[in-house]
Order: C-alpha cells, then structure tokens, then sequence
C-alpha cells in the first residue's frame, strides 16, 4: 500500500519483498522455502518491533506526515455512517482544506470536522495541504453551533501543519477566526472530542481542538509550530528541524506527560498507515466510552470542567 | 539575585517597581532621527510629544510602564500578579538566560503587566504587552496573567483595557505557550457572559498567537495608526508567497479596511477615547 517509503522503514520492507518473492518462487517453481519464510518472517517481526518500538521524535513527525496516512475523509468512511458533507462559512466561501458533515457514529448523530490534506499532488493542492483559511475556521464554527442547537455531540480530526499564512488568510482575518473559535468553543453546550491524527500544526490545529476530551493517534505530532519554523525562528536554521523534534516535547507521550491530552490511541505496528481499518477501529474504541461519559452529563458540569481543563494549563512560579 | 532565581525555585525575590529605564527605543543622545520620515528630531521634544514624531505622526513604540503612565490616571495604577515569573518547563537551553537578560534590560518581570487603575477616574482592569520582552511572546506566566486580569474584572465587575504587543506565543514553552490562547480564550468568554466590557487595543506589533486568541475578542478593538496586525507575520508570508507584500499590508489602517478594527485612534487621543468609550458603558455592567 505504502508508496511512500520513510528511509528507516525501508529494511522492513525490503524484507517483506524478499519474503514475498520467496512465496513466489515457491508457488511458481515448487521449491520449498518454507523454512527460510519462516525464519525471515521471524526477523521482519522482530525488526519491526525494533523500528516501530523506539522511533525518535523525528521519525513520527515523519509517520504523521506520511503520504499514506489516514485522513480524517478515511476515519468518515470507516466510523461514520450516512455521512453527508455540510459546505461553506455562509459567509465568503467552501474551504476545502476543512471537511465537516453529519452522520452517525455508532448509531448516534455526531457532526464530525475535520483538518483534510491530499494523499498525492493534485488533491493535495485541491486540499491547500490542509491548511485552512478564515472560512474553514468559520465553517467549522457554523457546524459546531449547529450541533449545539441539535444537541449531536461534534467530533473534530485534527491533522494540519497550521493555518495557512498567505495574503488572502490575513484580509479575511485568519486571527479572528481562530480566536473565535477558542472562545466559542469553550462554552459549546454539546460535548466535544477531538482527536489529533496526524499533524496538529500551532493555532491552526488548536482551532478544532478545545475538546472536553482530546486524543492523540500513537505517532500524531501535536505542536507549537512545525518543527521547521521553530527551528528557523530560534535558531534561523530550518535544517535543524530534526533536533527541535527533540527540544519541542510534541510527541503524544510528551503532551500525556504535561497534562495536555487525556489520552493516546494506539496505532497498528508499522503506523496508521499500514492499517487503515485497525487505526480507526482503535479510534472509536477508544473515544466510545469517553462520548457515553460526556453525553450523560448536565451542561454545567460539561462546561466548567472544559473551562477548567484549558483554564488550569500552564507552569510557572508564583513568588 | 535574579539568577538565582532558575535555580531556586522555591522562593524568588522579584522587582515589580523598578522603573523602567527611560528612552529604550530612541537611541541616548539629544537627537533621534524617525525611522519613518528620517526627520531628525530633538529627543526632548519627542518625549514631550508622547514620541509620536512630531513630523510625520509616526508612532514610536512604547515600553509597558510608559504606556500605562500615558492612559492610567497619576498614582492610580496597583499592578497584580507581579510575582509571577516564568520558568523553564521544557529546559530549553538559553531560555533561562534570555528571561534574566530580559528581566534586566526591559527592567519589567515578563511580557504583560497587569493592574487597576483609572482612566478619567474611571476603575479598570489594565493590562499592557511590552514587544521588547523576548518579543512580547506569550508564555505560561502572560497566559496566567492575562487570564487573571478578567477574572479581576469579572470578580469586580470592572471592564478590562488590554494593549496588545506581541509576537506571538512563546517558542521556549512549546505546547504550554500554545495552549494559553485556549485559556486566554475561554477566560473571556465568561466575562463576556458576566455582559462586562473588554477593549482590545492592537500596538505594534501583534502576530501570531496574540492576534488568534485575546487581542482579537475585545467587544471594541482599537489600534494606533501604522500598527502591525497580524496572524502570520509579513516576512513569513513573503517567504511563503514568495512575493512582496504591499505597502501598508497588515497595518492598522489595513485591518480597519478589512473589518477587523474598530477604529484608529491617535496616541494622544488614546485616554480620552478610552474615557469616552468607558462612560458609555457605565462600570461595564448592563442592568446592573
């Protein structure tokens, strides 16, 4: 499935080739290798564990980004059924980097927002690479009051590299919408699960994601900026952005540690990527009780204690 | 003593009151030449002029204690939380050492003062960013300060007045910076439920994080002439675009071109029109 291949997952597969021929050769020719598939498929486990196991921070921001990763359009189609996309701000227009609709997530109406990149050039384009402009942000807005007014619980994905920095972004005041959203969000009377899948790039991200839960995907990346900016802005080198992977604490055990996120959704071994189905049914296993949990509390409790989550983060002293 | 204070973190003395020291932006001499119009100008005069060139009206920035000293009415102003400081949660290196320099030549503890003070004899929540405090970036300490300063105005039901300065949040804090826009955010709306009243007003410059959270939720949003308003800052977007931006992109007038302001309002009009604006709205309270 993989197209894309990350550099250090490339012993892995090329195992997994010779493996595959040896199959081939043996159906073909007759000849039984079953003894070396064995062993081979012994060592392909073992390198995979040791891969998967102890990626560097780095290497997930490269898993996050990765051509083939799960967007938040597959997660729909795997965990929402009668799905209808919902377009447009009402305002100026359809920002396509942003999907949102309606459906049901194991039987019940959600709606369902989403950061949406492209998997190859052209939808990626089509998608402006999942940077949103004011009216995705706006958009968005829109369908959470909607929720609101029909009491559907809104589960946002989250996977962008940030709000998009461009001319138009700053006409139609990208700032404003983002600060919006934070604040509206904070009082949103129907409860709200976000879950990062891939990127979740600075403000861009933190948009969709003022949840009463929030999630990560095992090798999400959630961040003050991209690596590559933090890098270029502090030390004026964005070359440097595998070493501020290390310096940022943006991994989803990094974030559990500080209190950030409530809780991480583990991946298939090898990543998302490699099991679309799995990831999302890990998803849903996951957020599943948490919904049940926040559905059944009044709104009161739903909302001071989404004020409190955001209200109490922050490390400081006080002399 | 200030260094002790990232070793310690028990106890840190702090020094709220220091005065902040004077002509930070104009160069030391009796001459400062605009960097707008490049006017060479007696820096007396500039001072005595609120240093708003006398020229070209060009606006020079202004630290956080002379900006309070221009809106607060004399002696009225009792900061809060001055005791907050930041530290270094992710252990950044250089970012303890750059809290110190700051803290020394800005001679303020972090990024926004906060207080209360009167304005025409009028009580408020004040709060002002200084851009020359590490960028006037926003970490956990400005997050926390801001956040306070509404639940003062909240507590006291007293309308909020925050000048905005900044570059953004506070890259030596990653996650925790970023999440202070979430916090900042949600303070405000329970003030805005309390039907209290939050003037925003932009200085230059604010970016980034600042513009996509507080800075940009005030019931009215001012900005002096000339400031820098922006999500993305413009040397970014050129980079990005890989195109010049127009004259005057981002700028105040800009912004009030595009809806985002409310209105432009000249440095030696800023307290009146505050005055103005506070006494149409009473103590901030609706039926109160």
């Amino acid at each position: 499935m993989a197209n894309t291949v990350l550099d250090f997952e490339r012993p892995l597969l090329e195992l997994e080739e010779k493996i595959a021929e040896l199959r081939k050769f043996t159906d073909e020719k007759g000849i039984d290798f079953s003894e070396e598939i064995k062993t081979l498929e012994k060592r392909a486990r073992e390198l995979k564990k040791d891969i998967y196991g102890n990626l560097t921070p780095w290497q997930r921001v490269l898993i996050a980004r990765h051509a083939e990763r799960p967007t938040a359009e597959d997660y729909i189609k795997a965990l929402i059924a009668d799905f209808i996309e919902l377009h447009g701000d009402r305002s100026f227009g359809d920002d396509k980097a942003i999907i949102g609709g309606i459906g049901r997530f194991q039987g019940r109406p959600v709606t369902v927002i989403g950061h949406l990149k492209g998997k190859e050039t052209k939808q990626n384009i089509k998608r402006n690479f999942g940077m949103p402009h004011p009216e995705g942000y706006r958009k968005a807005l829109r369908l959470m009051k909607q929720a609101e007014k029909f009491k559907r619980p809104v589960l946002c994905f989250i996977d962008t590299p940030g709000a998009y920095c461009g001319v138009g972004a700053e006409e139609r005041g990208q700032g404003e919408a983002i600060a919006r959203n934070l604040m509206e969000m904070s009082t949103l009377k129907t409860p709200v699960i976000a879950v990062v899948i891939g990127e979740g790039g600075s403000g861009g991200a933190l948009a969709l994601g003022m949840g009463d839960r929030v999630f990560m995907l095992e090798n999400s990346v959630y961040s003050i900026s991209s690596p590559e900016a933090f890098a270029t802005i502090l030390w004026k080198d964005a070359t440097r952005a595998g070493e501020a992977t290390e310096k940022m604490k943006m991994t989803a055990r990094d974030l559990q540690e500080m209190g950030i996120i409530d809780e991480i959704i583990p991946e298939p071994l090898g990543g998302a990527h490699r099991d679309y189905e799995t990831t999302a049914r890990n998803i849903a296993t996951a957020i599943q009780p948490h919904l049940e949990e926040l559905i059944g509390l009044r709104f009161e409790e739903l909302l001071a204690n989404r004020y409190q989550k955001f209200r109490s983060i922050g490390v400081y002293q006080e002399g | 003593m200030l260094k002790d204070l990232f070793r310690k973190p028990k106890y840190v003395t702090v020094k709220p009151d220091k005065p902040a020291p004077a002509k930070r932006d104009i160069p030391e001499g009796l001459w400062v030449k605009c960097s707008d119009c490049g006017e060479i100008v007696y820096t007396k005069e500039l001072e005595k002029n609120q240093k708003v060139c006398l020229k070209c009206q060009f606006h020079f920035r202004l630290g956080a204690r002379e900006r309070i000293a221009l809106v607060a009415d004399e002696e009225s102003f009792r900061e809060l939380d001055s005791n907050l400081v930041s530290v270094n949660p992710l252990g950044f290196d250089t970012y303890s050492e750059k809290l110190i320099e700051a803290q020394e030549t800005v001679g303020i503890n972090e990024a926004v003062i906060t207080g209360e003070a009167t304005i025409n004899g009028q009580p408020v929540v004040i709060g002002v960013m200084d851009a020359q405090f590490i960028m006037g970036s926003m970490g956990s300490v400005v997050g926390e300060k801001v956040a306070r300063m509404f639940e003062r105005g909240l507590e006291k039901k007293l309308p909020v007045v925050l000048f905005a300065a900044s570059g953004g949040a506070r890259m030596q804090e990653g996650i925790l910076a970023l999440m202070q826009m979430a916090k900042t955010s949600s303070v405000i709306a329970r003030f805005n439920e309390a039907g209290l009243l939050y003037i925003s007003f932009f200085t230059d410059p604010t970016t980034g994080g600042v513009t996509a959270s507080f800075a940009s939720l005030g019931d009215i949003i001012l900005a002096e002439p000339g400031t820098l308003i922006g999500f993305t800052g413009p040397r970014v977007i050129e980079q990005t675009i890989k195109q010049k931006l127009p004259q005057g992109f981002q700028r105040a007038e800009f912004m009030l071109e595009h809806g985002f302001v409310d209105a432009i309002v000249p440095r030696q009009e800023i307290k009146t029109t505050l005055a103005m604006i506070l006494e149409l709205h009473g103590k901030g309270v609706a039926n109160g």
